[in-house]
């Protein structure tokens, strides 16, 4: 490692540091995945430029219409400890307490998870399922993106160089929802999932399903919407044989690597499984 | 590089520091102030070996870029001993078993002292999540557990199903 340490104290002050380094920049927000990243030559940046030193990115805050905003710069157990979070849905509080150790969630930010683009992290999967957006900011203005398009391959996102995550709009979410994160998890507490499934339901008042949306994290290049499963469950009744078979969906819409927490194959599978699992917690 | 100046205060006393902006604070804790109780294991903030406390928030110092602690105050488990009294952790760590080789024990006890400042009264299930990321590669974990439930007050009582979520064979 071997770069130029910025700490600019204002938004703009940063954006300015990263128009001029350009492709030679990196921002650095909670720090745990860029050292990583540096101390494995992965990223070589001649210049870092650390969010640190701005105020008003890392609140937490109910929206006046029942929302929840999140700053970029607030970390997973500020999420963790916040009742505003909790008092909005106990499943995104679980997504985010499922994150490696106390230590990382103590250091890494909710705007640093989606800026690295992890596919088998834990709170995309969850956000993306509630319909969150980002705001993001830039020399150009100021735009929104949802959670589920950011991130583009592995490792990859829509950002360009210059863009900067501020904040997380979560929007209210409908009387009778559901919402839950199951984290499949074969061999140790703080390891990656071999497969998670995060999912939101509503029922209509004829108890047929009126809405529902199914993301599952570490079986694909991105977090994979389950957008199968959920067009067979869509105004239909949920019943245990219509669940088994909408999940069964699942496997066709999952794309996992063979690695060290299983083949392909058996992912696939587990990614079936945990979807009928997820959906029938929501539905008991 | 750049070169930064760095204030904060390590386990009570002020330093000031000119370091390179690439430096990790776990190398500035052992090389730059001579603090070596805090040890570097896996350096990939899994092991928990390198566990400090930054203004009362449990890190691993391997993660954490040493310019991130400018104006800070840091502490280390030199710093958990006021002069020369073991805190009641640090007693039960002795008197219940709760090391064997002894090179995770600094960590072991920095995480245990930020679980009982958020937890005075955990249960066997809340010491076993927050320890969950402080490996003991003697697996010491049943006696890790005994001594942080009796720091707490419970009087070494837990659960009996350990660290490692198993029930532990008889102990005399």
């Amino acid at each position: 490692m071997s770069y130029d340490y910025h700490e600019p104290h204002s938004l703009d002050d940063a954006l300015a540091l990263l128009t001029r380094f350009g492709d030679d920049g990196h921002l650095m927000a909670g720090g745990t995945a860029t050292v990583l990243l540096m101390r494995q030559g992965l990223l070589r940046p001649a210049h870092v430029v650390s969010l640190r030193t701005i105020d008003g990115l890392s609140g937490i805050a109910r929206t006046p219409q029942g929302g929840l905003r999140i700053g970029a710069m607030a970390t997973h157990r500020a999420v963790e400890r916040s009742d505003a979070a909790r008092g909005y849905s106990p499943a995104l509080v679980d997504a985010f307490a499922s994150v490696a150790t106390v230590r990382i969630r103590n250091q890494a930010t909710v705007g640093g998870n989606l800026a690295h683009a992890d596919p088998a992290q834990d709170p995309p999967p969850m956000l993306a399922a509630l319909n969150a957006t980002i705001t993001v900011r830039s020399p150009r203005g100021e735009r929104t993106e949802a959670v589920e398009t950011l991130a583009v391959d592995h490792f990859t996102t829509s950002l360009s160089h210059d863009e900067v995550i501020t904040s997380v709009l979560l929007p209210p979410i409908l009387p009778g929802t559901r919402e839950v994160y199951l984290k499949f998890l074969p061999q140790t507490a703080d390891d990656y999932a071999t497969v998670s499934v995060a999912a939101t339901l509503r029922f209509a008042d004829d108890a047929t399903v009126a809405d529902v949306r199914i993301v599952l994290g570490a079986v694909g290049p991105t977090t994979i919407r389950a957008k199968r499963v959920e067009d067979a469950l869509r105004g239909a009744r949920p019943t245990p044989e219509r669940i088994r078979d909408a999940a069964a969906l699942v496997r066709d819409e999952v794309d996992p690597l063979d690695d060290l927490r299983g083949s392909a194959d058996y992912k696939r599978e587990m990614a079936r499984v945990w979807t009928e699992r997820a959906l029938a917690a929501l539905t008991r | 590089m750049s070169t930064h100046r760095l204030r904060f205060t390590l386990n009570g006393t002020p330093r000031e520091l000119e370091i390179a902006a690439d430096r990790l604070l776990i190398d500035v804790i052992r090389d730059d102030c001579g603090a070596t109780g805090t040890k570097l294991g896996c350096g990939v903030g899994i092991c928990g070996t390198c566990s400090v406390l930054v203004d009362g928030e449990l890190v691993s110092a391997c993660l954490v870029p040493a310019v991130f602690v400018d104006g800070r105050s840091l502490t280390t488990v030199e710093g958990l001993a006021q002069d020369g009294e073991l805190t009641p952790l640090q007693d039960a760590f002795i008197r219940d078993g709760g090391f064997q080789c002894g090179i995770c024990t600094p960590g072991q006890l920095i995480a245990a002292t930020a679980l009982l400042r958020e937890h005075p009264r955990p249960d066997g299930r809340e010491v076993r999540d927050w320890m969950m990321g402080n490996l003991c590669r003697c697996t010491g974990y049943y006696g890790i557990e005994r001594a942080i439930m009796r720091a707490s007050g419970a009087g070494g009582q837990s659960d009996g199903r350990g660290l490692g979520g198993q029930r532990p064979p008889s102990l005399s």
